[in-house]
């Protein structure tokens, strides 16, 4: 049994005894962490790993403890359905806010979300119906299989046990296909979107998951006191929610717990001593908060977590040697043409970075697109990967127009790319980076993922992987984090992430820079085997050493037009190509 | 409804709006240069009124005592950075800027308060003990974070937001404070009665959205903050210090925010966590603006304020759900106008 399973064990066993053998206060202390971790743990999902923030996860709460305490008092409804009616409304307004911030810069989600979050605490506070700054009080105890949660011993195991459950499912979560994609997320998201990963889609779901365990939450809370009020869900409220998000830290889905179980009890204990230190009352723990997190946010950003997993490495991923493979697209016949640019033209305002320009490649070749820093090279790769629109012309890809298309939309044409900037996941391990090349070969979505529906799936996607990063020569090293591997290692890691996508042609971007020339060797070695094996290569370069000796044909730029093009002699002794690189004598 | 309550609730927006866009103007200066978005921009605010009016009644305000805790917390910082760099000539500007000037103010204030000058000197005296607040919460909480993502200094705004409020209800107290107008002039123009109050409000927004613009066009300090607004690395290299830039930048938003609560001070009562509001319906205004554009921030603050005026009238007990709300609209509108290109950070 591993040391994590241990604690694992251990945990459970204490939750299951302390309701029992505690004082009522620390029973109390216990059920507020349960119900703090369970609104923390989707913010370690939204913000730690997801890198989005909201500071209005209260009023989420407050959403499903007011949608319980109306619907249960006013009209007798039964708990269980009001939970199912808060989750549903908190669904709803999620979406439609996620919908309309997510699409726009990475902060107008926080900023939208403070501003929300005060609409809604004003909102409960002058709504009659909803008892105005008083509150909704009598709510009746859930019953539970005949069994009446009537004391906070007897709901401590509820509040747990469904804690424990949102904690496992964000934990299968993240170990699956869509777990990658949402991890891939922080980054950026281009690498995520050249493989095929919808990331608008990717944050509102993990924006809606946040929320709905905010609305449990809520409703634990409301049933627990069977009384609710405005003041809990303010947006101070939400700042402590976030606050235990970043003490424990995105590590694990267990920084959750820790964070939320640090704050509570820090909370009591400032709440007992700072008036008495300061001979008034208030609220004066915010300022050791306010400081204590700044602190946190320049020292360890991580927060907690990463301290506490040295002492529980990682399981190696299993891998079954029996799962069966995905299914591969059947490749074209050799000499057929692949891509072909026809008048390809983009224009940054006055400046022309591409001018008409045309070239076409042919399956089973390694064509090479060179030219002079600044010739338009990589604007070319970004027209053609669907990163930047066209101004003119069209690109075609085994007769159909992907220029109209966007990154995402390529890949399931049989197109894959490097990054001339090595995009990986540096703390992930270099099989589940691999993984994500192959996002678009699986299809089981989160549901799935967290009830553990998709393990056939997930083995077979795990299995490419392992297969793609044997046939690069990185077998080895499929268990180490990315970020440890030396930059060669990366760039061939880009390439078995690229083959995973199982590619009719791969786009390398300048893939030999930076390397150094043993490197740079064993990247010429991987290519000519990919060769043999009938892969096209459109290759970006600029190191001609490298290009000559690799590739069947080149194009080469300079000022954005075709120079010449043909076989590496013929490029060699042309008198226009060498005074492009070299400069005229006159 | 008649005209005379329809005028007089633009008034009273206006008024408002012009504070809030002031703010709002604070906001997206301290934004363009440091990409840090200012959450305690409404503390200064109410530090500013509250300091204010303890000096009316005569006292010490609590400002004076923060100013140089701050001063020595900031100059232990520097001290031992100092020290470990082994920039030695550096210490006695440091022990000057950090402890003898706060403690210079300190002095001053303690002596002048009890005399209660003249109002002038009140605001003049209350400024200087807020505004130097502003460089020394950049040192803390932002300076050792200068290259940290958007995201992680948003974090970091609203947890300095949250101790400068608890700070705030230390040194003043959970009672709120009022101070009286700077003029108890009425005009009569048709049916509308014009406060001198408001004129003040109006007529001191103006001038120091006119200040700023001087300041931004003709000095080189202004075109230094420019510069790294537009480009970051490019100002480096000519010579503009982004811990200067930055400094600069959260003292005019102090001076701004500080300005904005003895100007709000006299129209509504201020409590210790107020700001965290004002500074927020700011913030509506700002983001109408993109957080980029000056103009249309200030219009959008405008709008906020009358937005307030009309739905205080309407329907009071929810003015500020109809105010916050308002960002709703506003997002939906700039999400579908924006195209945004995801910028990579970290």
């Amino acid at each position: 049994m591993s040391r994590a399973r241990l604690v694992l064990g251990v945990f459970v066993a204490f939750m299951l005894a302390a309701p029992l053998l505690l004082p009522e206060f620390h029973v109390t202390l216990l059920n507020y962490i349960g119900l703090y971790s369970i609104v923390a743990l989707g913010l370690v999902l939204l913000t730690g790993v997801g890198g989005l923030t909201s500071f209005g996860q209260a009023a989420f709460v407050g959403m499903g403890a007011y949608t319980t305490a109306y619907l249960s008092t006013a009209f007798g409804v039964s708990p269980w359905l009001t939970l199912i009616a808060g989750l549903a409304l908190t669904f709803a307004v999620s979406v439609f806010l996620g919908f309309i911030t997510l699409r726009l810069s990475g902060h107008y989600l926080p900023l939208g979300t403070i501003a929300w979050g005060i609409s809604l605490f004003y909102l409960f506070s002058n709504i009659e119906f909803l008892g105005g700054y008083t509150g909704i009080s009598s709510l009746p105890e859930i019953n539970l299989f005949g069994l009446a949660l009537d004391t906070g011993r007897k709901f401590d195991y509820l509040i747990w046990a469904l804690a424990l459950l949102a904690l496992l499912s964000v934990d299968n979560l993240l170990d699956s296909r869509s777990g990658r994609a949402i991890r891939a997320l922080k980054g950026g998201g281009l690498m995520a979107e050249s493989f095929g990963v919808d990331t608008a889609r990717m944050k509102i779901v993990i924006f809606v998951h946040a929320a709905l365990l905010a609305s449990l939450s809520g409703w634990l809370y409301a049933h627990l006191l069977r009384f609710v009020n405005p003041t809990p869900f303010s947006i101070n409220a939400g700042i402590e929610y976030l606050f235990m998000a970043v003490v424990g830290g995105a590590a694990s889905v267990w920084g959750a717990v820790v964070g939320a179980g640090i704050l509570t009890v820090l909370k009591q204990w400032l709440q007992d001593l700072l008036p008495r230190l300061l001979g008034q009352s208030g609220n004066f723990e915010m300022i050791v908060f306010g400081v204590l997190l700044v602190l946190l946010l320049q020292r360890a950003r991580e927060g907690i977590m990463p301290l506490v997993l040295r002492f529980f490495p990682a399981p190696k991923k299993q891998l079954q040697a029996a799962a069966p493979e995905l299914p591969r697209r059947t490749q074209p016949a050799a000499g057929e043409t692949l891509l072909e640019l026809t008048r390809v033209r983009k224009a940054f305002g006055g400046l022309v970075a591409v001018n008409d320009l045309s070239f076409s490649l042919s399956s089973g070749e390694i064509l090479g697109l060179i030219g002079p820093n600044g010739a338009g090279k990589s604007t070319v790769f970004n027209l053609v990967t669907g990163v930047l629109p066209l101004t003119g012309g069209e690109v075609r890809f085994r007769g159909e127009r992907i220029d109209i298309l966007s990154a995402r939309a390529i890949v399931p044409h049989g197109l894959a790319r490097t990054f001339q900037h090595v995009h990986l996941l540096p703390t992930m391990s270099v099989l589940e980076n691999v993984a994500i090349g192959a996002h678009l070969r699986g299809s089981k979505g989160v549901i799935s993922a967290a009830l553990r529906l998709e393990r056939a799936e997930e083995a077979m996607l795990l299995a490419e992987a392992a297969r793609q990063l044997e046939r690069v020569g990185l077998g080895d090293s499929m268990h180490e984090q990315a970020g440890s591997l030396a930059l060669g290692q990366q760039r061939i890691l880009e390439i078995a992430r690229a083959l995973c996508a199982d590619p009719v042609l791969l786009l390398l971007d300048e893939p030999a820079a930076g390397l150094r020339y043993q490197e740079k060797r064993a990247l010429a070695e991987l290519l000519r085997k990919l060769r043999s094996e009938g892969m096209s290569v459109l290759l970006v370069e600029h190191d001609m050493d490298f290009v000559m000796k690799l590739v069947d044909r080149l194009v080469v730029m300079d000022f954005g037009e075709k120079l010449a093009e043909g076989l590496p002699q013929e490029i060699q002794a042309n008198a226009v190509v060498l005074e492009a690189y070299l400069g005229g004598v006159k | 409804m008649n005209a005379e309550i329809a005028l007089f609730l633009i008034q009273d927006g206006l008024t408002n709006g012009a504070i809030y866009a002031l703010l709002a103007l604070a906001l997206v200066l301290v934004f363009a240069v440091t990409r840090v978005i200012f959450i305690p921009q409404g503390e200064f605010v109410a530090y500013g009124a509250l300091t204010l009016a303890s000096l009316q009644l005569g006292k010490l305000p609590g400002t004076a005592w923060l100013l140089l805790g701050g001063g020595l917390v900031v100059a232990a910082v520097e001290l031992v950075q100092a020290v470990r760099l082994g920039a030695v000539r550096r210490i006695p500007a440091i022990l000057f800027n950090y402890i003898v000037i706060p403690s210079a103010l300190l002095s001053l204030a303690w002596w002048a308060a009890p005399q209660k000058p003249a109002l002038t000197l009140q605001i003049l005296l209350a400024l200087a003990l807020v505004v130097p607040l502003g460089p020394m919460v950049y040192r803390l909480a932002y300076q050792p974070l200068a290259n940290a993502s958007v995201l992680v200094l948003l974090i970091v705004s609203v947890a300095v937001h949250l101790a400068m409020t608890g700070l705030g209800l230390v040194f003043f107290g959970a009672e709120g404070s009022r101070t009286p107008p700077f003029s108890d002039a009425q005009w009569k123009l048709g049916v509308l009665n014009i406060s001198g109050q408001s004129l003040w409000v109006m007529g001191s927004s103006l001038a120091l959205i006119v200040a700023l613009l001087l300041f931004f066009e003709h000095t080189i300090y202004g075109k230094a903050l420019r510069a790294t607004a537009i480009n970051r690395i490019g100002a480096r290299l000519v010579g503009v210090s982004p811990a200067m830039a930055g400094k600069l930048s959260f003292t005019l938003a102090a001076l701004i925010g500080a300005l904005s609560g003895i100007l709000v001070a006299p129209i509504t009562t201020i409590y210790y966590d107020s700001g965290f509001l004002i500074g927020l319906k700011g913030f509506v205004g700002a983001i109408v603006g993109g957080l980029i554009s000056y103009p249309i921030a200030a219009a959008g603050a405008l709008l906020v304020g009358l937005l307030e005026a009309y739905a205080s009238f309407w329907a009071s007990a929810y003015k500020e759900v109809i105010v916050f709300t308002l960002i709703i609209p506003v997002l939906i509108w700039r999400s579908f106008t924006t195209h945004h290109i995801e910028e990579e950070e970290e």
